[in-house]
């Protein structure tokens, strides 16, 4: 029987994939087809959405952007008469198509599963070799677990790149010297504007993150462990829970795991909007029902963490890279990636990085690419470049807490190290590409802005220091800037470096220190010119028309303010008294005639 | 107050989860006022202030009464970058309130959330669970006609 998979991970719904899923459902009831309906998450082609793939004799065949014209189409010519559609196919064994750049420098480890299994079903997952890590793991003792994991060279996938097989060694002196049972905590609250990793990997294969999470609380001997999901992502959550009942059910968690000694119950708690929970410290004071606000970190969580316990707190995409590492071997993982790990996991990066690839580009979506990647790979070869002609500007990585770069730095290889030097980071992975439409000033103001919201308070630098520059970027991009603020965000940067309790504070500033840096002219030309070379902040540009105009009137007719006014057939103005830079003209026309200046 | 009550009871009354309980409770009455935070502290024998700096530290929470139909305009950096601001005013505009309020029927509140983590479909727009990729601001009114 042939066979239909829809990729329902939450970027596919948001595209339309649900009611193409349906469509196709009452297409198979209403016509009586023999063909097989299934779910998947998301392959990381977002710019295709919604794919819909078909399993036939012609072998796999994935169509992109489906419509349910277009899918009515696949299952009469493909589904049911084994006569695929070239013209919309994205990818299949064989075939070249345009979209195999995508995937051609792309290695998945982590992700191996998304898009392909059913991530409701545990079976699917078995069926590709899943749980078999544990099992194997359960045979092993414990300190020999650790040790793989610190030969494989994997480090934190969170941002932070601390070395996993570190913290876990750690954790298990810590209890032995307490005498305490320790406990694992897998942190799931991605709040990185821009970044979508960990929510695609919960999705798409909630298995992976969990065999990662209970072969790392055998490793350190473990029976709580907790998830900690942001409420943001409904999807994730409700995958991860169904994916722990699954498990239990299967004997994967709860007592005698697999028959063996091993016991582990997991508990799920869901974020309620906080980006700075996804710091450790504030993390565990949330799950204890408290404000999550960090704290000092001179005693580290490995020794006394959630409830004063050693805790191990690892990244979704850490966990998911658990069971492959035990499954190829140690050897293996670290022989992919940057620099060389052999010796200590510092001395590199070893692995794969899961990055969300967003912004100005032609090819959005989810990769997953060996470290050392330049970002020009990355860009162009995986991306497809900048789209409508524009030009590159910058690329942002790291989230808040990490920085813009500009393209001199385009051929930086991507791994913990040297992004860091160049005076960003390569942070939990989110990439966001500008062209030459975004303000960079605008830009460093928004990551301030966000910060400010999120600055839990507790400390004066980071607090105060976000408000003050919060205050001066505004200003700045009002054209009201002062000769000397530049210098002056510098010297608040520098003290909010030093001085923050947590991490949030510490980088607060890359945002405005990054820019500064790399984009000065922007600054001095909003300060000194009063210009927005963007043409992106309000107060500082205005909305022409050019001659192109041929007095269609649509712009009229869509102004909210009517600002707009001519004759039908005549060049229309536009009044700057009335305008509101809301930028409709602009979107509306279709004769290339509103100039922004 | 039966339903938190219930909602209490399927935490087991525990301290560690009232953020989750909270959670339960905006979801059921769209707020979570005095009288609710005051039922909690009864039960669990958490602190009325520690509650309340709960309710006001998560952006989930809020004390006032949330319209029938939330609408979160994500100013995520991927959709910030792609225009976002504009369709946040723009939603405003159309109706006639400001950012976090609820319109006078009861029927919007409008929010920006930052980052939905839709962020290859920049920009996007949730009402209640559903999320609308590649918005623009041509399609306000035709979505609101869609949530009355």
């Amino acid at each position: 029987m042939n066979k239909i998979k829809v990729g329902l991970a939450s970027c596919g719904i948001a595209a339309g994939a649900k009611q193409i899923q349906e469509y196709i459902q009452n297409e198979i009831k209403d016509k009586k087809l023999n063909i097989a309906l299934e779910e998947t998450g998301c392959i990381g082609m977002c710019y295709n959405e919604p794919l819909v793939e078909v399993f036939s004799d012609s072998g796999q065949w994935l169509y992109g952007n489906v419509t349910e014209e277009k899918a009515e189409k696949i299952i009469e010519h493909h589904a049911q008469n084994d006569k695929p559609i070239k013209e919309w196919l994205v990818k299949a064994e064989n075939i070249q198509t345009d979209d195999d750049s995508y995937f051609a420098k792309q290695l998945k480890i982590a992700s191996r599963n998304c898009g392909i299994i059913d991530p409701t079903k545990i079976d699917d997952y078995i069926s590709t070799g899943g749980y078999e890590s544990l099992k194997k793991a359960l045979k092993t003792s414990s300190q020999d677990i650790i040790k793989e994991i610190m030969k494989s060279g994997i480090r934190g996938r969170g941002g932070g790149g601390f070395p996993t097989g570190v913290k876990w060694e750690s954790a298990v002196n810590a209890a032995k010297k307490k005498n305490e049972k320790p406990i694992i905590v897998c942190n799931a609250d991605e709040g990185d504007p821009g970044a979508f990793m960990d929510r695609n990997l919960m999705e798409s294969d909630p298995h992976t993150v969990l065999e990662g999470l209970i072969i790392g609380a055998y490793a350190i001997g473990a029976e709580e462990g907790y998830i900690y999901i942001r409420r943001e992502y409904p999807l994730a959550l409700k995958r991860i829970e169904s994916a722990v009942k699954q498990a239990q059910e299967k004997g994967f968690l709860g007592q005698n795991i697999l028959g063996s000694d091993f016991k582990l119950e997991i508990k799920i708690h869901r974020g309620a909007g906080a980006f700075v929970c996804g710091e450790s410290t504030a993390l565990m004071a949330s799950m204890m029902g408290k404000a999550g606000e960090p704290r000092a970190k001179y005693i580290h969580n490995v020794e006394s963490g959630f409830k004063n316990k050693p805790t191990v707190l690892n990244n979704v995409e850490t966990f998911a890279n658990i069971p492959v590492i035990l499954e190829k071997g140690a050897k293996w993982f670290a022989e992919i990636g940057s620099g060389d790990v052999s010796e200590n996991p510092w001395g590199g990066s070893s692995g794969t990085k899961v990055f969300s690839l967003v912004g100005n580009l032609e090819r959005t979506g989810l990769i997953e690419v060996p470290m050392g990647i330049t970002l020009r790979e990355i860009v162009y070869d995986i991306g497809g470049g900048i789209p409508k002609g524009r030009k590159f500007k910058a690329i942002q990585t790291g989230g808040p807490s990490g920085g813009c770069l500009p393209e001199s730095h385009l051929d930086l290889e991507v791994d913990f190290d040297s992004l860091t030097k160049a005076g960003s980071m390569m942070g939990s992975g989110g990439m966001i590409v500008m062209d030459d439409k975004t303000c960079m000033v605008d830009i460093a103001r928004y990551f301030i802005t966000f910060l400010k919201g999120e600055s839990c308070g507790k400390c004066t630098p980071c607090r105060e220091g976000l408000i003050a520059l919060d205050e001066i970027l505004t200003r700045i991009t009002k054209g009201k800037g002062k000769e000397g603020d530049i210098e002056l965000m510098d010297n608040i940067c520098e003290t909010m470096k030093i001085a923050s309790l947590c991490e949030l504070g510490k980088s607060a500033s890359n945002p405005v220190l990054s820019t500064i840096k790399y984009f000065i002219d922007e600054y001095v030309a909003h300060i000194k010119d009063r210009k927005c070379p963007a043409g992106v902040c309000k107060e500082l540009i205005k909305y022409k028309v050019n001659d192109n105009c041929t007095g269609c009137t649509i712009c009229a007719k869509n102004c909210p303010v009517d600002a707009v006014s001519g004759k039908p057939k005549e060049m229309h103005s536009i009044d700057q008294e009335k305008c509101i830079k809301c930028d409709i003209c602009n979107e509306v026309c279709n004769f290339d005639a509103i100039t922004v200046e | 107050m039966q339903n938190i009550d219930k909602i209490i009871d399927k935490w087991n009354t525990d301290p560690d989860y009232v953020i989750e309980m909270m959670q339960d409770i905006q979801d059921e009455l769209r707020h979570t006022p005095r009288e609710v935070l005051e039922q909690i502290t009864k039960r669990t024998k958490v602190p009325l202030a520690r509650l309340y700096h709960i309710a006001t530290f998560y952006k989930s929470f809020s004390l006032t009464l949330q319209g029938i139909h939330k609408i979160q305009v994500c100013t995520g950096t991927a959709c910030h970058v792609k225009g976002a601001p504009n369709i946040l005013d723009a939603f405003a505009r159309e109706l006639k309130i400001e950012i976090g309020e609820t319109t006078e029927d009861g029927k919007y509140t409008l929010d920006e959330v930052r980052c939905l983590g839709c962020c290859s479909l920049a920009p996007v727009v949730m009402i209640n669970d559903d999320v609308y990729g590649n918005f623009t601001t041509k399609k306000i009114k035709s979505l609101l006609e869609k949530y009355k």
